[in-house]
């Protein structure tokens, strides 16, 4: 059931940042990775920098930079840090790898 | 960007600059609240009221000091909070929707998070800095920071993170308040004191005896002086209210006008006007001897002059007293109608001794009266020590003395070994001390009331008997007898025996007057009878004396009569004739 509903839903995920940071570009690199690996063509992201809008800060809770927000599929989950471990930002967003998944 | 200026201008001068907090009794004991521009930490166990500190500190911020706060929730949500502090008069919705205060819950679910990698805190100094900025906030609250620490594992993240904060909330410019949970040995469980340096103030909640008590101790301030005592507080509806315990310069203003006890017999004996304005006044007494009748009639006089009197009732309840005063005529009713009189009522046993100083001391504030009295002020020992007492009154005393407050505390004394123990604790801090006594003689029990002492008047050094009647109150001389003083039927029965013997008196003194009289009369008539016989005496010798002379006139005369015949020579008439002849 989860592996039918996981590779069929679109993943809407949201990176917040502050700035072009060390951590900021590093996790953004490190996501954008993950996901041409595992989730191809089934992602969305949203790169939020809240020193542009720190109004929207309040509204996802945040309070780490930088923080990774699953908006979909529902419950949101959150990962902060620059993401340098794919393991645990997999077992975070509760996505099957591809590899261990065929 | 003021902030700022006036911070670096603080520097410049040396003087740290503070922000008034607006909690009552709070700004005196630091001597102007807490350190402007600079983060203070508030410490303490759960429920020792650390958050509605906080709030009140951001609340009456934005009310009275036109300084928007900024409040971040760890813990409670904004509504939760909102509910929390409105039973406290705290309108939260308002002041949000006026842009004056700004709630931001950071909420942080573990179960929600994962943690990879490198990261830091810029997020909540974004949402911080954006709240501060949206509102132009001047004081912000961190409700309480430590739960990052249960929250995220990374802890050397967060102690680096937290340091940075601090110093961020420092360069902002925005007073802050820091909360944190009190730590086994230590101020707060995570060690926040480290971080923030400036103040600390630590919250307690002590039980002792079953009777709980809200202390604050200023652990650090620096660069400024302050109070290092514990300092009870109250939460009420009022929100907090920190007692200064000591207050004590001595240096009371007072004042030489005198006012009426409202027993005029009284009034006499205090060098005929009464005690002074703003003095204390203890009345202490055995059981039964009217104590509460003269601080109720002090109360009444109070209010026929128009002046304000808070009565402090810890044994009786109102409707009580007013009903036993009604009986010796005095209308408390009207007083308490008329807005002039206000009881306290309630059990020492209610709150510990620092909680009831500081309750008095607040409605005092509130009601501002002229007089006040506290009936018993012995029944505060039940909840306190002696010495504790002793303290507590000092300070009382103090207070009132500083706001020209006439005070009467009655004081129950037992008829026993250790009589007056009490009284003495507290007479040296009185300035007048009236003393009513029981007199049992004659199979009666009278009441005796004398003055102890009365600072800077001529007073009585009399007894005088205390009487309580349907009419009022009234002061009788006693009476010295043969057997020591006498009171009541003895007094009156020496009074009756007295008038008897005067009228007694009287009657004997005018029996003599017309004794004498009569007496006078008589020898008066006396004293004529002689003088008549006198006069007839007299005239009698006196007529004699006549007669004798005309007799030897007449011999003369004859004689001469016969010499002139002899001269004749013819005739000798009788023998001494003749032998006078012959001579």
């Amino acid at each position: 059931m989860k592996v039918m509903d996981t590779t069929k839903q679109t993943w809407e995920l949201r990176l917040y940042i502050a700035g072009h940071t060390v951590k900021s570009l590093t996790a953004l690199r490190n996501l954008k990775q993950y996901c041409e690996t595992h989730l191809k063509g089934q992602y969305k992201i949203e790169v939020i920098d809240l020193l542009l809008k720190p109004q929207l800060a309040e509204g996802d809770q945040i309070f780490a930079i930088p923080t990774l927000v699953r908006k979909v599929p529902q419950p949101i989950r959150k990962i902060i840090g620059d993401l340098s471990n794919e393991e645990k930002v997999l077992v975070g967003l509760n996505i099957v790898p591809i590899k261990s998944g065929i | 960007m003021t902030h700022t200026v006036k911070k670096t201008m603080a520097k410049n001068t040396g003087v740290l600059q503070k922000s008034l907090t607006g909690i009552s009794g709070f700004d005196e004991i630091t001597q102007g609240g807490l350190p402007l521009g600079r983060p203070t930490l508030i410490c303490g166990e759960a429920g020792s009221g650390k958050t509605l500190f906080a709030m009140e500190f951001i609340v009456r911020g934005a009310t009275q000091f036109n300084e928007p706060g900024v409040f971040v929730a760890f813990e409670e949500k904004a509504e939760e909070l909102a509910t929390n502090v409105a039973s406290l008069g705290f309108d939260i919705k308002k002041l949000v929707s006026q842009n004056k205060l700004r709630i931001d819950h950071v909420h942080i679910e573990r179960s929600e998070i994962e943690e990879t990698g490198e990261y830091d805190l810029d997020g909540l100094f974004i949402r911080l800095g954006y709240a501060i900025d949206s509102i132009g906030a001047k004081r912000v609250v961190l409700d309480t920071i430590e739960n990052l620490f249960s929250g995220l594992n990374n802890a050397a993240i967060l102690r680096a993170e937290l340091r940075r904060l601090f110093q961020w909330l420092k360069e902002k410019g925005v007073t802050a308040i820091i909360t944190g949970e009190k730590g086994t040995g230590t101020l707060t469980r995570e060690g926040l004191e480290e971080y923030v340096s400036d103040c600390v103030i630590l919250l307690d909640h002590r039980v002792v005896n079953q009777i709980s008590t809200r202390r604050l101790r200023i652990v650090k301030y620096r660069g400024s002086v302050h109070g290092t005592n514990e300092y009870p507080f109250l939460i009420d509806e009022d929100g907090i209210s920190v007692l200064p315990v000591t207050s004590l310069k001595l240096e009371a203003k007072v004042s030489s006008k005198k006012i009426s006890t409202g027993i005029i017999t009284l009034d006499e004996m205090l060098a005929g006007k009464g005690f002074y304005k703003g003095s204390s006044v203890l009345i202490s007494g055995t059981a039964g001897t009217g104590k509460t009748s003269i601080a109720a009639s002090f109360a009444h006089e109070s209010c026929r002059r128009k002046e304000r009197c808070i009565y402090f009732a810890f044994e009786e309840s109102p409707e009580q007293i007013i009903r036993n005063m009604h009986s010796v005529g005095m209308d408390l009713n009207k007083c308490v109608a008329d807005g002039l009189l206000k009881f306290q009522a309630s059990r020492p046993t209610m709150y510990g001794l620092e909680m009831h100083l500081v309750v008095i001391t607040k409605i005092i504030r509130q009601f501002k009266p002229q007089t006040v009295i506290i009936d018993p002020i012995t029944n505060l020992v039940n909840v306190g020590s002696t010495s504790e007492v002793q303290s507590i009154l000092t300070r009382l005393i103090d207070f009132l003395q500083t706001q020209q407050i006439t005070a009467v505390f009655t004081g129950l004394t037992l008829n026993n070994a250790i009589k007056e123990q009490t009284d003495e604790t507290i007479s040296s801090l009185v300035d007048a001390w009236i003393q009513v006594r029981d007199i049992e003689s004659n199979g009666e029990r009278n009441r005796g009331l004398y003055i102890m002492k009365s600072r800077g008047m001529k007073h009585s050094n009399q007894v005088r008997e205390f009487l309580i009647t349907s009419q009022g109150l009234y002061l009788e001389d006693v009476y010295l007898g043969p057997d020591g003083i006498l009171t009541g039927s003895a007094r009156k029965a020496h009074q009756l025996q007295q008038l008897t013997e005067q009228m007694l008196q009287q009657h004997s003194l005018s029996r003599n007057d017309k004794e004498i009289s009569r007496k006078a009369k008589e020898l008066d008539f006396k004293i004529r009878t002689l003088t008549s016989e006198f006069e007839s005496i007299r005239e009698e010798l006196k007529n004699s004396y006549v007669e004798t002379e005309l007799k030897k006139e007449l011999v003369e005369k004859n004689r001469n009569e016969m010499i002139r015949m002899r001269g004749n020579g013819k005739t000798v008439i009788n023998k001494p004739a003749t032998k006078q002849n012959i001579k």
